[in-house]
C-alpha cells in the first residue's frame, strides 16, 4: 500500500469503527527513531483505541500500520511484541501474586514457547538482566517483595520495567502517571526521558505539566482524528485545541 | 541435588509434605488396613490423579474442566478393553455363538471384533493409548477452544457437555462399549490373576508409586518458568499475551498433561475394581473430582490427595449408615469448604501449623520456667 519509510512507526488511513461508530477515522500518524511522542485528548478521542490497534487488541477496519516497514494489522498479538513492540496498560497490570524478581523473569524474553519455559534456567545472566531492569526503574531494593504489596508508583514502574527487559523499539504507555504524587511523577519523567535513548516512545497522558516535561512531539486526537500536532507550545496556541480543551 | 530438592520437591516445606504422604500411603496404610480395606483405598488413589490434573488445571491454570471424567474414563476403558479381550479367549467363550469375541457383543449379536477392539490385543499398544490417546483428545478439545479465547464458565459447560456425549454414546452403543454395565468379569493380565491378593497388593503399590511420581512432575512444572506463567495466566491473561506468550499453548499444554494424568488414573482403576463403566465417564463423577480438588485445597498437588481420600472415607462411612443422605453431605461439605475454607485442607495446614509450632515453643518455655521456679522454691526452702 504505501512505500517503505524511516520511520519507526508509520500509521496511514488507519480506521476502525465500531457498529458504524469511528472510533478512530482515517489516521496518519509518524514516530521518529528516538522520539518520544505523547498523544492528548478529551476522553472519548480514541487514544487507548489508537494503543488497541498497534498491539493487536483490536483489529483495524481499514489503513496499515507499519512497524519498521513491517506491516502489523495481520499479526496476532504475541507476534506483534516479539517484533519489538511494548504496551504498558492504563491500570497497573503486574502479577500481584509474584515478586518483583519473578514478575521481570516471566516478561524475560526467552523461553517464550511451552517447552522452553519448562525448560528455563535462571542463569547469572538472566539474573544479571533484572538487576539492571530493577535499578533503572528504581526497584532494585524490593526484587524479593511481592509485586501485589508495591505502591501504585511503583507498580506502574514494575510494569515499565516488564517492557524495558525485552529491549521494544518501540514502547507505548498508557497514562503512566495517573495517581501518582508530584515526587513520582518527576521520577517517572527522569524515567522516560532515560529510556527514550535509542528507542522510540508513544505516551498517552493528560497531565499537561507532565507532557510538557517529557515531549519531543505532541499530538492532538480529537474524536478519532488528528486536531493538531507539533511540539508542546505551538499545540497549545493552537486555537481549536483550546476550543475542545476549554469550549465545552 | 539441589535440582531434585527445589524443582522436584518445592523446598523443604513441599519435602516434608511429600515425605508425610509417601510414609502414609506406602507404609501406614498396608500395614493397618486389611487388604479389602486397601484395595478400597488404592481406588480413591486412582481418583487422586484426576484431582491433582485439576490442582494444576483448575488451581493454578484458573481453568476448570468438569470433564476430567472424560480423560479418566477413556484410561479405564484402554484398560479394560486389553483385559477383556484376554479373558474373551475362543477357550473361554466357547459357548457364545461367536467365540472369541467379548461376552457382550456375543450377547448384542455382533458376529466379528470391531476394528477399533483389534488394536487392544497388544499390550504395548493398549500402554501407549492410555497415554496418548487422552492427550491427543485433549489436544483437539484445547486448540477448538482456547484458540478461540473460550475459558471460564463456557469452557467448563462444554467439557461437561462433552462428558455427556461420551456417557450417552458409551451406554447407546452397547455391542462395541458394553453399555450400561460396563466392560465387566476382568481376569487376567497377560496370563496373571488380577483378582489374587498378590496382585491386589502389587496394584496397590504400582499406584501409589505412579501418583507419588505424577506429584513430583506436576511440582517441576509448577516450579519452572511455566508454572510461574500459569499463575500470571490465572491473574493477568492480556499482560501475558502482550509480554510475548501465545496463551492458548500453555494452556491446551497443561490441559493436554492434565488428561494424560487423569487417564492413568483410569487405568489404575480398572486393574485394582475389575471393571469399568459409564458412571466413572459423567458429569456426577467429573464434578466429585473437582470437590476432591476444592476440599483438599485447589492449590496444592498433595491437598489434593487428601481432599480424595477424606471425601471417599466419608462416603464410604455415610453410606454405610445414612446411603440416601451422602449425596445431600457431600453437597454441603463442598459449600462450605468453599465458603468459609477457600483454600481447603492445605489451606488449613498452612494457616495453623506455624501456629501450633509456636505453641509448642510456648509450652516448651513455659515448663521450663516452671522448672526453675521450682527449683528457685527448693533453694529458698534450703536457705530457710
Amino acid at each position: 500500500m504505501s512505500s517503505a519509510t524511516d520511520f519507526t512507526l508509520a500509521i496511514e488511513n488507519l480506521t476502525v469503527s465500531f457498529d458504524g461508530f469511528k472510533a478512530v477515522d482515517d489516521l496518519n500518524l509518524y514516530i521518529d527513531k528516538n522520539e518520544l511522542h505523547v498523544v492528548i485528548g478529551p476522553n472519548g478521542a480514541g487514544k487507548t483505541t489508537v494503543l488497541d490497534l498497534i498491539c493487536g487488541k483490536t483489529k483495524a477496519t481499514s489503513g496499515s500500520i507499519k512497524f519498521l516497514n513491517k506491516e502489523l494489522t495481520h499479526l496476532a498479538e504475541h507476534e506483534i511484541v516479539r517484533s519489538g513492540v511494548g504496551r504498558k496498560f492504563q491500570t497497573p497490570s503486574i502479577y500481584e501474586n509474584l515478586t518483583v524478581l519473578e514478575n521481570l523473569e516471566v516478561s524475560y524474553p526467552h523461553g517464550r514457547g511451552v517447552f522452553g519455559s519448562l525448560l528455563f534456567k535462571r542463569t547469572q545472566k538472566v539474573i544479571d538482566k533484572i538487576q539492571s531492569v530493577a535499578r533503572e526503574i528504581m526497584l532494585e531494593d524490593f526484587l524479593e517483595t511481592e509485586a501485589g504489596l508495591l505502591s501504585h508508583g511503583q507498580k506502574q514502574w514494575l510494569e515499565i520495567g516488564m517492557l524495558l527487559i525485552q529491549d521494544p523499539q518501540l514502547l507505548m504507555l498508557d497514562e503512566p502517571v495517573a495517581g501518582m504524587s508530584v515526587k513520582e511523577r518527576e521520577q517517572t519523567a527522569e524515567l522516560l526521558n532515560r529510556i527514550s535513548q535509542g528507542r522510540s516512545v508513544l505516551v498517552i497522558e493528560h497531565d499537561m505539566e507532565f507532557v510538557e516535561r517529557i515531549a519531543d512531539k505532541v499530538t492532538v486526537l480529537h474524536q478519532g482524528k488528528i486536531l493538531a500536532a507539533g511540539d508542546m507550545h505551538k499545540v497549545q496556541q493552537d486555537p481549536s485545541v483550546i476550543e475542545v480543551y476549554l469550549g465545552h | 541435588m539441589s535440582f531434585i530438592y527445589q524443582k522436584l520437591m518445592g523446598g523443604k516445606s513441599g519435602l516434608t509434605g511429600f515425605i508425610i504422604l509417601a510414609a502414609l500411603i506406602l507404609v501406614v496404610f498396608p500395614l493397618f488396613l486389611d487388604l479389602f480395606r486397601l484395595n478400597l483405598v488404592g481406588k480413591y488413589l486412582t481418583y487422586a490423579f484426576a484431582a491433582v490434573s485439576l490442582v494444576l488445571l483448575w488451581g493454578y491454570g484458573g481453568t476448570l474442566s468438569l470433564g476430567q471424567g472424560i480423560f479418566f474414563g477413556l484410561g479405564g476403558y484402554g484398560m479394560a478393553m486389553f483385559l477383556k479381550l484376554e479373558a474373551s479367549s475362543p477357550e473361554n467363550t466357547a459357548i457364545q455363538s461367536t467365540p472369541g469375541i467379548p461376552d457382550f457383543m456375543d450377547w448384542n449379536q455382533l458376529t466379528a471384533l470391531p476394528w477399533f477392539w483389534e488394536p487392544f490385543n497388544s499390550f504395548t499398544f493398549t500402554l501407549l493409548a492410555i497415554l496418548i490417546l487422552p492427550a491427543v483428545f485433549a489436544y483437539i478439545i484445547g486448540v477448538a477452544m482456547f484458540k478461540r479465547r473460550v475459558g471460564g464458565v463456557y469452557f467448563a459447560i462444554i467439557t461437561q457437555v462433552i462428558a455427556v456425549i461420551l456417557t450417552i454414546l458409551i451406554v447407546g452403543q452397547q455391542g462395541y462399549t458394553g453399555g450400561i454395565n460396563g466392560i465387566t468379569d476382568l481376569r487376567t493380565l497377560n496370563g496373571w490373576d488380577i483378582t489374587s491378593n498378590s496382585a491386589k497388593y502389587i496394584f496397590y503399590f504400582v499406584n501409589c508409586i505412579l501418583l507419588l511420581t505424577v506429584i513430583l512432575v506436576s511440582r517441576y512444572i509448577l516450579t519452572s518458568k511455566f508454572g510461574s506463567l500459569l499463575l500470571a495466566i490465572r491473574d493477568k491473561e492480556d499482560r501475558v499475551r502482550f509480554s510475548g506468550y501465545d496463551v492458548s499453548n500453555f494452556k491446551i499444554f497443561i490441559f493436554c498433561f492434565a488428561a494424560l494424568i487423569s487417564a492413568i488414573g483410569g487405568a489404575m482403576f480398572t486393574l485394582q475394581v475389575g471393571f469399568m463403566s459409564p458412571s466413572f465417564v459423567g458429569i456426577v463423577p467429573s464434578i466429585e473430582m473437582v470437590i476432591f480438588a476444592a476440599v483438599g485445597g485447589r492449590m496444592s498437588l498433595i491437598g489434593a490427595v487428601y481432599g480424595t481420600l477424606l471425601i471417599n472415607f466419608g462416603k464410604t462411612a455415610f453410606s454405610e449408615s445414612f446411603p440416601e443422605l451422602w449425596l445431600f453431605l457431600m453437597g454441603g461439605l463442598f459449600i462450605s469448604v468453599v465458603m468459609f475454607f477457600p483454600n481447603g485442607l492445605a489451606g488449613l495446614w498452612q494457616e495453623h501449623s506455624p501456629k501450633l509450632t509456636s505453641k509448642l515453643v510456648l509450652l516448651k518455655t513455659f515448663f521450663i520456667k516452671k522448672d526453675k521456679s521450682a527449683e528457685r522454691e527448693s533453694l529458698a526452702e534450703e536457705i530457710a
